[in-house]
Parts: structure tokens; sequence; C-alpha cells
């Protein structure tokens, strides 16, 4: 588990020293990137409130998508 | 089985809504969508409703309805319904005292008295948001997937419509994925008792109209924003994908809070001489690198993500957030799960952002208060629950806790002095999230 999570953390490393040449996987690998928990947008209403109340209380936003404009947020 | 049917039709009903708000006359589609068959050709809907509660502060409560239609061809149709209710006090800026303070509204009817040692907090604010959006995405080339969409949100006092637009290529079987985006929003602020002139003094309440009137430049102004986003994402095996992004943002127009000041204090003192409005650049560009994972362990899915934002006026920030999904299996009866969640976030303050002025000193150009762009550090730590209900919808439930720690950014020249170190120049600010989510 813990070497997982190192590896989670230096895949842009691992990516940019050895290029995309043995990345990816065939069509009928997809069994686990298939499931919904997988997407990288996994919970868009969540996602959405989040943005809203961060946008509103920090001095950042967007990032993962647009920044945006769309409200006066006191 | 009788509770089955009756979610069963919630949904028909929906759907038929859905179809005659749209002017779609495709009535029979939306009765057949009960059918397992018509799974592919048919609605789903998300909706949620939120409620944010800071100690002492601003509440707010959110609700979203969010309706997506995939057809056979794979065109997908989004509409999404957000309407928020926000109520409370929210800080002005001003810097607290040991003594009472007294504050005129933004209206300049009516005033707001702050006691003894306590960070001044506007009570005005009550405010109704609704936002639409409406997003169309359609592969338009074997490989090539175009999307578009529009945004209108309107409050009392703030108008904002948005388009946007995205372009995706798909290569290596669809292992790499490459994307072009932009948004563009206009925004129009016409704030309670207008907006006033930069570093004008607060109006008493004793005031004359005209008085009043001077203190004022206009009675709304605008802002744009254009955003341009690259992002990449790859397969890297089959437990793991990732994505980078990198985003500009130019916003250009009316930026300062009009309803935000800052005090003038005694150089030596500490006490308040006078609170005058604050003012900001009228642009300002951002960017930022934005980097994700996701990876399936045995049976828990880890997702982390990273993001750098900077911009010209001297703000950077770091956002680390992490959640963990931990399937429960059938323990609790159904098809279960619980989602441990923590956000770390980190800003260094805007180049303009000063606690206090001190009186008689010289004024600067730019000029803020607003903690929300002083240095600051927040987490969030929460916990989700969600189950599968009758017809495989997804029921959830979140509960978060928020904390907003505004630090001394240490400004030369600007460290507390004689009253201002008996009170709290940077209190922290709690926060309760709480949400349900329904998916059917």
């Amino acid at each position: 588990m813990k070497k997982n999570m190192k590896l989670v953390l230096f895949i842009p490393l691992i990516i940019g020293a050895t290029g995309c040449a043995n990345l990816g996987v065939e069509p009928w690998e997809r069994d686990l990137l298939a499931k919904d928990e997988m997407s990288l947008n996994a919970a868009p209403v969540d996602a959405a409130l989040d943005d809203h109340i961060y946008f509103s209380k920090e001095a950042s936003s967007g990032g993962k998508g647009f920044g945006g404009g769309g409200c006066g947020c006191n | 089985m009788t509770n089955k049917t009756e979610k069963t039709n919630i949904k028909a009903a929906l759907t038929l809504a859905t179809a005659a708000l749209l002017g779609t006359s495709n009535l029979a589609e939306a009765n057949t969508v009960t059918t397992p068959s018509a799974k592919e050709n048919s609605w789903d809907f998300d909706s949620a409703l939120l409620f944010y509660s800071e100690v002492d502060r601003v509440s707010a409560a959110e609700a979203i309805f969010n309706a997506k239609k995939t057809f056979a061809n794979d065109e997908i149709l989004n509409l999404k319904l957000t309407v928020d209710a926000l109520t409370g006090a929210s800080a002005n800026g001003a810097v607290a005292q040991p003594n009472v303070q007294t504050f005129t509204r933004p209206s300049g009817k009516g005033e707001y008295t702050i006691a003894a040692g306590d960070t001044p907090l506007d009570d005005t604010f009550h405010d109704t948001r609704v936002q639409l959006n409406a997003q169309w995405t359609q592969p338009i080339a074997p490989n090539y997937t175009a999307s578009g969409g529009v945004h209108i949100s309107k409050e009392y006092d703030y108008l904002s419509l948005g388009v946007n637009g995205n372009l995706a290529f798909d290569f290596d079987r669809k292992n790499s994925t490459f994307s072009a985006g932009f948004s563009y929003f206009q925004d129009t602020f016409t704030p309670e008792g207008g907006i006033p002139k930069a570093f004008s003094s607060m109006p008493k309440v004793s005031d004359s109209a005209d008085d009043f009137a001077e203190t004022r430049i206009e009675s709304e102004d605008t802002k744009t924003t254009t955003d341009i986003l690259l992002g990449f994402t790859q397969v890297i095996n089959r437990r793991m994908i990732t994505q980078f992004n990198y985003s500009y943002s130019i916003v250009d127009g009316y930026l300062t809070d009009p309803f935000k000041v800052i005090s003038k204090v005694d150089g030596v003192t500490g006490f308040t001489q006078d609170n005058i409005y604050e003012s900001r650049p009228d642009s300002r560009v951002k960017q930022s690198l934005y980097a994700q994972s996701l990876y399936h362990f045995d049976s828990v899915v880890l997702d982390v993500s990273y993001r750098y934002m900077w911009d010209d006026w001297e703000i950077d920030s770091h956002t680390i957030d992490t959640r963990f999904r931990i399937p429960l299996g059938d323990a609790f009866g159904t098809e279960s799960y619980i989602q441990p969640h923590f956000r770390l976030y980190q800003q260094s303050a805007a180049e303009f952002y000063r606690p206090f002025l001190i009186d008689g000193e010289a004024a600067p150009t730019y000029a803020s208060a607003d903690y929300r762009i002083g240095e600051m550090t927040t987490f969030t730590v929460g916990l989700k629950y969600g189950l599968l209900v009758n017809n495989g919808h997804d029921l959830s439930f979140r509960l978060e806790y928020y904390r907003q720690a505004p630090t001394d950014a240490g400004i030369a020249g600007f460290e507390a002095r004689g009253a201002l170190n008996e009170v709290d120049l940077y209190p922290t600010i709690d926060a309760i999230i709480a949400q349900v989510t329904y998916s059917f």
C-alpha cells in the first residue's frame, strides 16, 4: 500500500523519464478504469459545490476545470 | 415493490417534464425509460442539497439539480439548475478595536455596532442566486470530441453570463487525450448603495444624501474573465490514470469588493482614525498547474490531486486534495462505501494586502484588508457515506469540517501596535459542510 502511494506521487517523474511508450492498456484491460469511481471527475455535483465554496473563500479557483466568474460571493 | 414503482415513476415523470421543457415531442421514448433496454437513451438525474455554516458568520444553502441525457450516438446533453441562498455576516475588512465600533450599512441607511474586541462583521447580506448551465458534448470525428456550453447566473446585485468550448483528441488506443478549452464570462455587479470611490471614508448614517453620493462613483460595474485550459490525460496501467492541466486566466474590470473597508489606525496607539473603502487593480492574470491521479488498489480507490496557482497580484497557492473510496460490500444490507476526504490549502498575500493602513502615511495605489487575499492556510476534513438503494440509485451523505486560518504575512511597517495588540487581527473561521445527494 505504502509503495503504491509513492508510485502515485512520483508518476509525473516516471512519465518524464520514460516517455509514454510503455504506458496504457489494451481495450480488454479496462475493467477497473471503466468503473465510475475511477473517473477523473467521479462526483461532479460534489465538485461543483466545493468549487463554489472555495471560490468564495479563497484567492484561487479553477485548475481542474475553468475558474470562471459566476457569483458575487461574499 | 411499491417503493420501487414510485421511484421509477418519479424518474419517468421528470423525464416527461424535461422533454416537455425542451420542446422535444418524443414522449414515447420518455415513457419507455423504465425498461432496462432503454438505458442508453435515457436521462440520468443528480440532485443535491448542501448546507454550509460558519460559526457566527455566513450560512448558505445550495441545491443542485442536474439532468444528463446520453443519446445513442454518444452525444450528451447536460442541464444543471443551481439555487442558493446566503445569509449571515461577513468580515468588512476593518480591524477589531478594544472599544465598540459603529459602521454604516452599504446602502447608507442604517448602521451596525460591533462589540469591543470583536472582528467587525457586516450582517447586511441576504442573497438568493439562481444559476443555469447547459452543455452539449459530441464526437465530431474519429477520436475527436467537442463540447460547448452556456452559463447564466443571477442574484439580487449580480449577473453573470458565460460561454465555454472544449476540444479533446484521443490517441494510443484512447490511452492518451489532449484537450484544449476556453471559457468567457461577462459579469455585471450592481451593489446595494452603488460603487464606492476608492479610499473614500465610509459615510455616516447621519450624512445627507448629497454627502453619501460624494462617496460613490456609479451604480454598477463589470468584469470579464477569459480562461484557457490545456489538458493531458494518460492511462498509466490497468489500475491508474493521471491528468495534467495548465490554465491561464485573465480577469479584467471591477475586481474590488465594494463592501470592504480598510482601517486607518494611529501609528502609535493603534486606534482607528477612519475606515476607507478598499481598492484593487482592475486586472488580474492567474495561471495554474494541476495534476491528478487515481489509483485502484484491490478494492480501495485513491484520488489525489495537487494544484499550484500563481498570479500577477503575487498570490501563489498550493492545494492538495485527497479522497479514499473504501467499499464496505454488503455490510449494511446493501452495497455501500465510505470516503474520507482531506484537503489542504495555503496561499500567500497579494502584494497590496494590508491588515490596516497607518493614518498620515502616503496612500498606496491599491490596498485591501480582505483576509481572503491575505496569507492563509485552510484545511478540510470530511467523510462521505454512499449506498445503493432501489434500482441501483445512489444515495450519499457528506459531512465536512472546514477551517480557515489567516496568518500575519509580516509586512514590514504593518506590525500590530498599541490597541491592536489587544485584539485578534487574524481570527480563524470554522465551518461545517453537510450534503445529501441522490442520483437516479
